[in-house]
């Protein structure tokens, strides 16, 4: 059975002068997914991001969260969302706990028992009535999330959330928001340009060049389809030939040499080498990180 | 919407802006106080008399023998004719026009800030409130609340009106505590004319009436505080399209002293009186000084100045709701 749907994009354009930046996105989040948005700097997450919370008005196409259209029902459908967009900002001369206060009293019905909920949910509960100016960035972020879990929203958005934490803190966040995504049942859309990331973190990832979806799949379909054997063969050369013959053959600078995974192929061709007299050292089934994903999707559009 | 200018309060409150501007206030007074009693004493020496009858005289003694002078401009000329007159009309009325206190120095006081000083508080305050948000990357927060842009931006401009209400209170008291320890707290009573019209052949004095000074006040002081309302509109406009808190203050400062400068000298450049900057003086038609171009009055200042901050108000709601913000 399919989960509920949070939130749907529809046909997402945006132009800015002549210059269309976001060509046409379409894409679901259902309850309690993590779903990654990846892309090279400048592909138009961002962008994108900024759309989906009303910062920016699409040039065309529908959003809508929580079943409610933003343009139409722009107070409705912000009620369903939290979000941070790039760095959590929060006022900096004010404490923790007035910072809440100040974005509870723009919702209906969050009082102080709230406040204090998601203080203890983001872990500061003890900092809370100091300056924001004081916080570490790490501690930022977790106030920025506090904010944005305030209003019980059904979609969390949250622009490059490990962006400047350190190893622990990433990992940290990481949890976090897996924690929200299961436990709480929350959609949680989140972008990076980290391939490793994103692989860490979601179910299911959209891949975004240039303004345009390539891709929406879960990390695993996508990853396994692209599943490689490695193949240490001596002698090296006539193990080659042999394998040219059956499939496509990739060579490394190594030595070694990588072909496709293919359930029934692969134990054939294992046949056909031994029967060519060429000795098969090694058969590993390697899993594609992202990386290699993202520059085979994009025809090797750098990403940095 | 109580929620929302309580928040904007809070923020207000947060960053000690109000303090700053009463200290500024409080400083400012105490210089002007001094500077004022100064000058009372250096002419009581001048004529070694306190009687302000004999000052008054040697006044107009003085004015007339600058009449007389060949090399003043002809615009000058007119303006010291007209304060002849007034200065005439107080003696021959038997009229102090500056009847020493308190209240009579708030006068003063308003009358000279009106034009520079009082709008240079209220920037303070308006040029950053909603450029802030924009420089702390805030506004993407508050945009991205259940909350429509325009109520937002109107719970911040409820705030602007409550400041600047404050700013001149402050100022008001300020200068009436303060200033009361030298001069005295007394006075309020005292006569003061009112309603002189410039006109082609010079001063009319057929309106002119007799107010008591603290009915003057009161009007001195809705005259500043609709002053005040519409630089803080403007200065809040500039707030909205200049991402930049200082270079909006900048843009601002630049219109309000350009206003001072060219009130000296646009008196032949017609059209210029459609700029808000060379109608602030409001209070100086309540003096009956000369305007700085002809065919300007009090009624006209105002309507002048109405149409800017209508404008301005315009202007900073439409681009507010429909920007991207990035």
């Amino acid at each position: 059975m399919k989960k509920n749907i949070t939130l749907s994009v529809k046909d997402l354009k945006k132009k800015i002068g002549r210059k269309e930046i976001i060509k046409g996105l379409s894409f679901d989040l259902r309850e309690g997914e993590v779903f990654g948005f990846l892309g090279p700097n400048g592909a138009g997450k961002t962008t994108t991001i900024r759309m989906l919370v009303g910062l920016i008005k699409p040039t065309s196409g529908t959003i809508h969260i929580g079943g409610y259209n933003i343009e139409a029902q722009f107070s409705e459908a912000m009620k369903n969302l939290g979000c941070i967009v790039e760095n959590p900002e929060l006022y900096p001369f004010l404490s923790g706990y007035n910072n809440l206060l100040h974005f509870a009293r723009m919702l209906e019905g969050i009082g102080e028992e709230r406040i204090h909920e998601v203080t203890k949910l983001a872990g500061l509960t003890e900092r809370i009535h100091d300056k924001v100016k004081t916080y570490s960035l790490g501690m930022r972020q977790r106030l920025g999330i506090a904010q944005a879990l305030l209003g019980n929203p059904k979609v969390l958005i949250l622009d490059e959330p490990t962006n400047g934490l350190d190893p622990a803190g990433i990992r940290e966040m990481r949890e976090f928001i897996r924690f929200l995504a299961e436990k709480e049942g929350l959609s949680v859309l989140v972008s990076s340009h980290l391939l490793s990331e994103i692989q860490q973190l979601c179910d299911r990832v959209a891949i975004i060049s240039k303004g345009r979806i390539i891709t929406t799949d879960t990390v695993e379909n996508l990853l396994s389809n692209r599943e490689r054997v490695q193949w240490v063969m001596n002698p090296s050369e006539k193990g080659k030939q042999v394998l040219r013959e059956l499939t496509k053959v990739e060579e490394r600078e190594d030595g070694t040499v990588l072909t496709e995974f293919d359930e029934q192929g692969t134990p054939l061709w294992n046949k056909r080498l031994v029967e060519a007299g060429v000795s098969v050292l090694e058969m590993n089934r390697k899993m594609p990180v992202l990386e290699d994903l993202f520059l085979e999707l994009t025809g090797g559009e750098t990403i940095d | 919407m109580t929620k929302l200018v309580q928040n904007e309060m809070l923020k207000l409150i947060a960053k000690k802006r109000l303090i700053v501007i009463g200290i500024i206030i409080g400083v400012l007074v105490i210089l002007f106080t001094y500077a004022q009693y100064k000058e009372t004493e250096t002419q009581r020496k001048k004529l070694g008399t306190s009687d302000w009858r004999t000052i008054l005289q040697q006044q107009i003694v003085d004015t007339t023998n600058r009449l007389s002078s060949s090399r003043i401009s002809d615009e000058w000329k007119k303006q010291l004719q007209i304060s002849l007159q007034q200065k005439q009309y107080y003696l021959d009325h038997d009229i102090n026009p500056a009847e020493p206190g308190a209240p009579t120095f708030i006068r003063i006081f308003l009358e000279n800030s009106i034009d520079l000083f009082i709008p240079l508080m209220v920037m303070v305050i308006a040029s950053d409130l909603v450029s802030s948000e924009h420089s702390m990357g805030t506004v993407k927060l508050l945009l991205t609340r259940p909350v429509k842009r325009w109520k937002i931006l109107l719970s911040k401009y409820i705030t602007l009106c409550l400041a600047v209400s404050l700013i001149i209170a402050i100022a008001g008291i300020l200068s009436y505590l303060i200033s009361g320890t030298v001069f005295g707290y007394k006075g309020w009573g005292a006569p003061i004319l009112t309603g002189f019209n410039i006109t082609d052949e010079g001063l009319s004095t057929s309106d002119v009436r007799l107010l008591s000074l603290w009915e003057f006040l009161l009007m001195d002081l809705g005259l500043v505080w609709f002053v005040a309302i519409v630089v803080g509109t403007l200065s809040f406009m500039l707030s909205v399209l200049i991402r930049s808190t200082a270079a909006g203050m900048g843009v601002m400062l630049a219109a309000l002293i350009s206003g001072a400068i060219l009130s000296n000298m646009v008196s032949s450049w017609e059209s210029a009186k459609y700029f808000f900057m060379v109608n602030l003086r409001l209070t100086d038609y309540m003096k009956g000084s000369a305007p700085p171009i002809e065919g300007m009055n009090l009624s006209f200042s105002m309507m002048v100045l109405l149409v800017w901050w209508a404008a301005a108000l315009i202007v900073s709601f439409v681009v507010f709701t429909k920007r991207d913000v990035y």
